[in-house]
């Protein structure tokens, strides 16, 4: 006869593939996973009790390092709900230019995703080639802001930066230049037996348990659910292109990874457009009182950022600093299906759902 | 001095606060991704100034737009400029001046700038008086969504009973939200009906929030519908000494880590909750951070 005991492991909070400080305590039956407990708090900061004490341009930075991979979108979320209660009117060259961050913004977040996914799975190389991209993306913003990561770019009712001379342009290349790398990903990894072997119809599940556990972004439309607020409540000025939103059926890792890659697609396309709009001239900040004080009132606002709904609910008492300010974070709201989809895995899969969820831990923990 | 430097000195002066807030976040967080250069970023824009920023030629078209709003806002208020250019003189010539010239202006210029300031906020509270007085002599507009809101009411009253909605008003600041605020005693109930009614159908739970209203503690969820595209707001108020909130996790699984999060931060209570225990914070935590009279422990924490 043969003893067999359950084992207790910690994967984390040290560990890379869980992209920050996080921590799953997992119950192994030989290889197979039974319980999984998700453990977080390692990177709280509490950015909003710090936000209490804070004028709203003072909280940008603050909402920079929330998201660090997408810093931009959530730039873009804080000052929208505060315009939203100020009722502020954007001129139309910071919106473009807002917009124009927020997409590429886009493509360097599922650029990171795609390169450290594979990383995590087993594959060096496309890390590379993904980086390669990404740093161009990188250099962009460095010249439009001063900044590689952290941008603190979007200013209640505008932008702080103009776009320098031929900047415009150099984004024009970019884009030619990537829709032409993003076969060459295709043809490196998409069709590979090994990495179809190792996702393909791992961590599945279907559009009612997506809804239910309130999934967005990616991890919503792989089940069929066609949501993605840049169409379904229009911000910004996302009315004015024509772009599709990218479904699958399947409800796995790979419909996940097929996604993310054609967003980057769709994300190109928007860029085209919004780039031969772009105005010629105009101002770039609105008409903002010195100290900003929304009036009292609530009001919540979502984007779309690159991980799903990123939504912002700001009370206001109409001071200068917010009453309570709380962001919807979809890394946290999304890490939520994972101790559902582990249980009845083997181990080996832990990090290939982990990593098809797509965190970012500083959003997580907040 | 112009108006334009005084504007340009204040943005700075704003801007230098913020980005030495950021530089310190920089330090002590953890980049996994991007970390040598993050700290590099933080060098970079140390110098919103101009001096050492790499896009000093941005910086000065930037300014430049937003001279016209600076003076529309100018002609505005006038008496607020007024007073503003009282102070002016203190003000703009800052970066000139040495930190023992800056000493030597003594108390007279400060209590100008005081006295200043004040009659500028007085001008700008006049305003805004008058502006209130005639907003309210124009009778106002029904929402939009007010036959949504209505709907809704008719809905709850119909199938929880007419105690169970405490109040009821489309929240016209955030796009015209239909908003009720709901008793906690009838929060379950009426949780199943928004999830299962035929015409209601809101099985999205976007996002929880909870928020300390000093006297009372309010938790907010956030529901929408996805194929009409209808959202809405529930309120439930609770005790502040006592706060509970029958939980919403066993309609909305997606409650399950928002509702641990407001016990965790502001201590409300979530009866029927599978898994109520801290999230963000230690085990042995004690107090609730996000609660406005929260003093830590130990503040140098």
């Amino acid at each position: 006869m043969i003893r067999t005991e359950e084992m207790l492991l910690n994967v984390g909070p040290q560990h890379p593939s869980t992209h920050g400080v996080f921590r799953v305590v997992v119950k192994l039956d030989g290889e197979q996973i039974i319980h999984a407990d998700p453990v977080m708090g390692y990177l709280h900061r509490g950015t909003e009790k710090l936000a209490e004490n804070l004028n709203y341009t003072q909280i940008i930075p603050y909402t920079d390092r929330m998201d660090y991979v997408s810093a931009m979108t959530n730039n873009y979320v804080l000052v929208h709900a505060v315009e939203t209660l100020l009722e502020l009117e954007i001129p139309e060259r910071a919106e473009y230019l807002r917009l124009i961050v927020m997409e590429l913004q886009r493509v360097a977040s599922h650029l990171v995703w795609w390169g450290t996914y594979l990383l995590d799975i087993g594959a060096m190389s496309p890390f590379l080639y993904a980086f390669r991209e990404r740093e161009m993306i990188i250099d962009l913003f460095n010249e439009l802001c001063g900044a590689r990561l952290t941008y603190f770019y979007m200013r209640v009712g505008g932008v702080k930066w103009d776009a320098p001379e031929g900047w415009i342009d150099k984004v024009k290349a970019f884009v030619a230049h990537m829709k032409e790398k993003l076969g060459e990903y295709h043809n490196l990894v998409s069709g590979n037996e090994i990495f179809l072997a190792r996702i393909k119809g791992v961590g599945r599940y279907d559009a009612q348990t997506a809804i239910d556990y309130g999934l967005s972004g990616a991890n919503l439309r792989c089940t069929g659910v066609d949501w993605d607020l840049r169409k379904s409540q229009p911000y910004s000025l996302y009315d004015r292109f024509d772009f599709d939103v990218i479904t699958r059926t399947e409800g796995d890792c790979l419909a996940r990874y097929e996604i993310r890659l054609e967003e980057i697609r769709q994300s190109l396309r928007i860029l085209d457009q919004a780039l031969e709009q772009f105005p010629e001239e105009g101002e770039i900040m609105g008409k903002v009182p010195r100290v900003i004080r929304p009036p009292k009132g609530e009001a919540y606002v979502a984007i779309e950022s690159p991980r799903g709904e990123i939504g912002c609910h700001l009370v206001s008492e109409g001071k200068a600093e917010p009453y309570r300010l709380k962001f919807r974070r979809p890394s946290f709201v999304n890490l939520q299906i994972l101790p559902k989809l582990l249980v009845g895995e083997s181990m080996t899969n832990l990090i290939t759902i982990l990593g098809g969820i797509d965190i970012v831990v500083g959003e997580v923990d907040a | 001095m112009s108006e334009e430097n005084k504007k340009r000195e204040s943005e700075q002066a704003s801007n230098r606060e913020a980005e030495r807030e950021a530089n310190e976040q920089d330090k002590q967080q953890e980049e996994p991704k991007e970390d040598s250069s993050a700290q590099t970023d933080g060098e970079v824009h140390v110098e919103p100034s101009g001096k050492a920023t790499p896009n000093k030629d941005a910086a000065e078209r930037a300014l430049e737009n937003q001279n016209p709003a600076a003076e529309a806002k100018a002609e505005k208020h006038e008496e607020a400029d007024k007073a503003a250019k009282a102070e002016k003189p203190d003000n703009a010539e800052k970066p000139e001046k040495k930190a023992s010239e800056q000493a030597a202006d003594g108390d007279d210029e400060a209590a100008a700038k005081k006295k200043a300031a004040a009659e500028a906020r007085a001008a700008r509270a006049a305003e805004r008086a008058k502006k209130k007085a005639e907003e309210e002599e124009k009778p106002k507009e029904p929402s939009p969504k007010q036959p949504v809101l209505d709907r809704l009411v008719d809905i709850l009253k119909e199938h929880a009973g007419a105690d169970a909605i405490e109040e009821a008003y489309v929240n016209e600041a955030s796009r015209h939200l239909p908003t009720v605020i709901v008793k906690a005693d009838f929060w379950t109930e009426v949780a199943t009906i928004l999830r299962d009614h035929a015409e209601l159908k809101l099985h999205y739970l976007r996002n929880v929030t909870g928020v300390d209203r000093e006297t009372h503690m309010e938790v907010i969820y956030q529901l929408i519908n996805l194929e009409t595209k209808q959202d809405y707001a529930v309120k439930v108020k609770t005790d502040r000494d006592q706060p509970a909130v029958p939980s919403a996790t066993p309609v909305w699984s997606t409650a399950n880590w928002p509702e641990r999060e407001i016990y965790d931060l502001l201590g409300v209570d979530f009866p029927g909750h599978p898994d109520l225990r801290r999230i963000m914070m230690a085990d042995d935590w004690e107090g609730y951070p996000l609660r406005k009279d929260y003093s830590p422990a130990d503040p140098e924490v």
